[in-house]
């Protein structure tokens, strides 16, 4: 056991860095609308212009998300295929994983699970929460991801906002830095309310492909429920038939 | 203790009652469980219609292709091999295609949609063998196609000869022209 | 002859169905508890079902196996209910099993003559708990790998064999596409001698005969029924009778079943853990590792138990001897009567202080472990064993106890020391007020429990009645 600490204390310390911090930032709440499918189709369009070149969603078929969100086959080929994909075959990613892990220091994870693993709150959060910072290596940094290597690939849509930060005394005494605000440097094409909700459609979105079955099991469900309602009344009115033999008290 | 009492009609009603919605359900149940061996997303995306293109092949050529697995032959027929088709009939077990082994706009004299294009699954009809293309027969009554396996022979069109072990002609494959140079094997929405 | 006869002179199926159901008399008062047994034996069948049909699509290959799950979840065509069939039912069985060993401790279900159908149960349960464990590192996640990481090298801590044993189990240094593949074998074969073992258990209730609420033998009661005239008074026919009434208590477990599979599969991570969305790093552990929720009062205990003379090996032991403690609740029970309905008021408070501590255990098996919680769980992990080690001195009436009792009641003695020694002088952080409350709590149960003046605490029973009551 020992051992086994030690190894992991020495692998660990450098993996921290690209572990999510839970800098205990406060969420945002993010309502999930899987029944929305034109915010569904709106953050499939974002997905797959802004996070399909370095990130791939290898668990998900673009047949299946076309048939999904009611999106004719044929556009989907057209608009929403850069690669040489067929329909059926699942969306991987145009930049190779090596390269990119390459370029960014770490592979970009595939995003089929995401939704399911962060959660749509952090998920949002996270999108919205880019600001410039002149020390890292992409020049980018994340209020809810701190040093995260990705850089700001939607700034197009949100233009660039700086965090301003205040200090605040902690409990030993010391000081330390906490997030403020976000003060916007240069405007994106988006406005603030456009980009918030193109931002929910896709996290939105991600949610979906994290789990593509589950309007479908929430709609079975509902059928099976029923029927085991309507079941429990005769098993119950046949035990109680049954039992009308026994005397129970002696 | 007597009897009397009990209601034997209430209870053969309840338990037929019961026992038929505990075999609906369990129907229900089983539908899943035999519908996950169906060919899965990943097995169709594998077995998805496959584009040829076929603008250099050339008269009395074949190409091989892969299609779900099975070799789909396209042959590029001479004027010289059709018009040796009809004289075959007598040797063959259905020479007008009337077994549903082709498309119905397959289903004519050359078995294709274009005249000179054979499009066939190059997998024989008797126990799955791959026949052979003998392209110095296409004009000869010794079969343009032999099987190895048990010596079954087809004609240039996939018709099987009378009196060997096949059953049926070769079968032809959904397929459509995407253009005059270019086949999709195994989709056929919107052809005639 | 006709083709029933023929067939029943080969196989005697119409005996079978003669002994085990529909004259197999089974006591006419049992109540809820009565219904996990037979509902445990549909989950056990369920999960065998749909684990035969994931192992179709499942890839036990450590480059593979997360891919395959998810190959399952998206496109087999209903691969997720099958799925979140198996993953839900896990946590059912466990469910069931441990509200059927409740009822066999609050109605002395493992007393005289039922203590060999007690130690089958308890082999199953171990079997079962080993399955699970199998199972949970096949989806190949983050939790799924450390969690077993951390399992398995609670091995390496025994003395000696330590390090060899933890790599035989493993076949590698790490856990590996090795440790996968063996893990998956095991994880298909156990189910089978559970099905195994579950038939004896059966076979030695048929025996001896169902145990009820009231804990009277109804075999040794007057005979005669409306369906016999040799048979307890007591009884009714197993079928239809309980049949028609566990097909009832199965419909409201598929409901609460089926609410779970379709509505929460993951039941807010306590079913599916959410690191088990990311693969498995050998080069990243998750911020908080904890086993399912099934295990966690095991882990409670484990954790508890500090390290001493350098070796961690004590906590190993602890978590063993919790589980291992059951098989002797036969013979540390010396109550004159077996249901809780009759005995006396100590041993009742102390049945429900012990589900108390398993469930609180069980909680603070989930959390991040801290000084205040840590001390919890130890005091815990005291009350836990003083229930059954002090279990002679409290249940008996008051007869002398035997050199072995006067044993157990040494060791709870030590027990309870160990404990204060742990909060007075190893554990500096933690609050007085915490420190008095665990230690008087400790003293007074080990006294009040174990020991009067006067020697042994007699627990007055109650008289037990001739027939089981309604």
């Amino acid at each position: 056991m020992r051992k086994f600490a030690l190894v992991f204390l020495v692998v660990m310390v450098p993996m921290a860095s690209l572990a999510a911090s839970g800098s205990g930032v406060e969420l945002k709440s993010m309502e999930v609308r899987l029944n929305d499918t034109r915010s569904l189709q709106n953050g499939a369009k974002l997905f797959v212009n802004y996070c399909l070149s370095c990130h791939s969603a290898e668990f998900m078929r673009y047949g299946r998300m076309a048939e999904d969100l009611e999106m004719p086959v044929q556009l989907v080929e057209q608009n929403m295929i850069f690669s040489d994909a067929k329909i059926g075959d699942p969306m991987t990613a145009t930049m190779p994983a090596d390269k990119a892990a390459e370029w960014f220091g770490v592979a970009p994870p595939d995003l089929s699970l995401t939704g399911r693993l962060r959660g749509p709150d952090w998920l949002y959060n996270y999108l919205i929460s880019f600001y410039v910072d002149e020390s890292t290596v992409s020049g980018w940094n994340n209020i809810v991801f701190e040093n995260v290597a990705m850089p700001h690939v939607l700034t197009e849509l949100q233009g660039r906002q700086r965090a301003v930060f205040r200090t605040e005394p902690s409990e030993d005494g010391t000081e330390h830095k906490v997030f403020d605000r976000f003060e916007m440097e240069t405007e994106g094409t988006m406005s603030a309310e456009e980009f918030d909700h193109a931002m929910r459609d896709l996290t939105n979105f991600l949610v979906y492909m994290g789990e593509p079955a589950k309007l479908d099991r929430i709609r079975y469900g509902m059928f099976v429920m029923l029927f085991l309602i309507v079941m429990f009344v005769f098993a119950y009115m046949l035990k109680r038939e049954y039992w009308k033999d026994v005397d129970v008290s002696h | 203790m007597t009897d009397d009492h009990v209601d034997y009609k209430r209870r053969r009603m309840l338990t037929i009652a019961t026992s038929g919605l505990g075999i609906v359900g369990g129907t229900a149940l089983l539908v899943p469980f035999a519908g996950s061996m169906i060919p899965s997303e990943k097995a169709k995306a594998a077995g998805a219609p496959v584009k040829v293109d076929i603008s250099k092949l050339e008269t009395g050529q074949q190409i091989t292709v892969e299609w779900r697995g099975k070799p789909v032959w396209i042959i590029r027929r001479s004027q010289e091999a059709l018009d040796f088709l009809p004289s075959m009939v007598d040797l063959l077990v259905d020479p007008a295609s009337e077994k549903p082994q082709q498309p119905e706009y397959a289903q004519n004299e050359y078995r294709s949609i274009k005249q000179e294009i054979l499009v066939l699954v190059g997998i024989c009809t008797h126990l799955g063998c791959s026949p052979k293309f003998r392209p110095e027969l296409v004009a000869s009554t010794d079969g343009a196609f032999l099987c190895a396996c048990h010596g079954s022979r087809f004609d240039l069109a996939g018709r099987v000869y009378s009196n060997v072990p096949a059953p049926t002609n070769l079968e032809v494959p959904p397929h459509m022209y995407l253009s005059d140079s270019e086949i999709l094997i195994g989709s056929d929405e919107g052809a005639a | 002859m006709s083709f029933n006869e023929w067939f029943n002179d080969r196989l005697p199926v119409a005996q079978v169905v003669k002994d085990h159901l529909t004259e197999y008399y089974a006591p006419k008062n049992f109540n809820f508890w009565y219904f996990f047994g037979s509902l445990a034996m549909v989950v056990l069948v369920l999960q065998i079902v749909t684990g035969i049909i994931l192992a179709m699509n499942y890839k036990p290959d450590a480059d593979l196996a997360f891919a395959s799950v998810e190959y399952i979840m998206r496109d087999v065509w209903g691969g997720w209910f099958v799925r979140y069939m198996h993953s839900t039912g896990a946590s059912f069985f466990f469910i069931v099993i441990y509200l059927h060993m409740f009822r066999g401790l609050m109605y002395g279900s493992y007393k005289n003559p039922r203590e060999l159908i007690w130690i089958f149960g308890m082999i199953i349960y171990i079997a079962m708990m080993a399955t699970a464990f199998f199972g949970y590192l096949l989806p190949w996640g983050q939790m799924s790998y450390w969690g077993a990481q951390v399992i398995v090298n609670l091995f390496e801590t025994l003395p000696i064999i330590g390090g060899t044993l933890s790599e035989w189990i493993r076949g590698d240094y790490v856990i590996s596409d090795i440790t996968l593949n063996r893990f998956y074998a095991f994880h298909y074969l156990i189910p089978f001698i559970l099905v195994a073992l579950v038939y004896l258990h059966i076979l030695a209730l048929h025996q001896v005969g169902s145990n009820n609420p009231d804990g009277i033998e109804i075999k040794k009661g007057p005979k005669g029924n409306r369906w016999s005239k040799d048979a307890p008074a007591d009884g009714v026919p197993f079928h239809p009778y309980f049949t028609v009434k566990d097909v009832m208590g199965l419909v409201v477990f598929l409901g609460l079943f089926f609410a779970v599979v379709f509505f929460v599969p993951e039941l807010g991570g306590y079913f599916i853990e959410q690191p088990n969305f990311e693969p498995a790093n050998p080069l990243k552990t998750p911020d908080h590792i904890a086993p399912v929720w099934y295990f966690t009062p095991y882990y409670a205990i484990l954790r508890a138990v500090p390290s001493f003379a350098g070796t961690q090996v004590w906590g190993v032991l602890a978590m063993g001897a919790a589980i291992v403690v059951f098989f002797f609740l036969p013979w540390l029970d010396r109550s004159p009567v077996k249901s809780v309905r009759y005995k006396g008021p100590l041993t009742r408070i102390y049945l429900i202080i012990f589900a108390i501590t398993f469930l609180v255990l069980g909680w603070l098996g989930t959390l991040a472990p801290t000084v205040e919680y840590t001390a919890m769980a130890q005091f815990l992990t005291v009350v836990y064993f003083l229930f059954f080690l002090l279990m002679p001195c409290y249940s008996g009436t008051g007869d002398n106890l035997g050199f072995s009792g006067f044993l157990l009641f040494v060791v709870s003695l030590l027990l309870t020391l160990s404990g204060l020694y742990i909060w007075w002088v190893e554990t500096p952080d933690l609050a007085m007020s915490m420190k008095w409350i665990y230690s008087v709590t400790s003293v007074v149960l080990l006294f009040w429990f174990g020991f009067k003046p006067g020697w042994i605490k007699p627990d007055p029973v109650k008289p037990v009645p001739e027939r089981v009551t309604g």
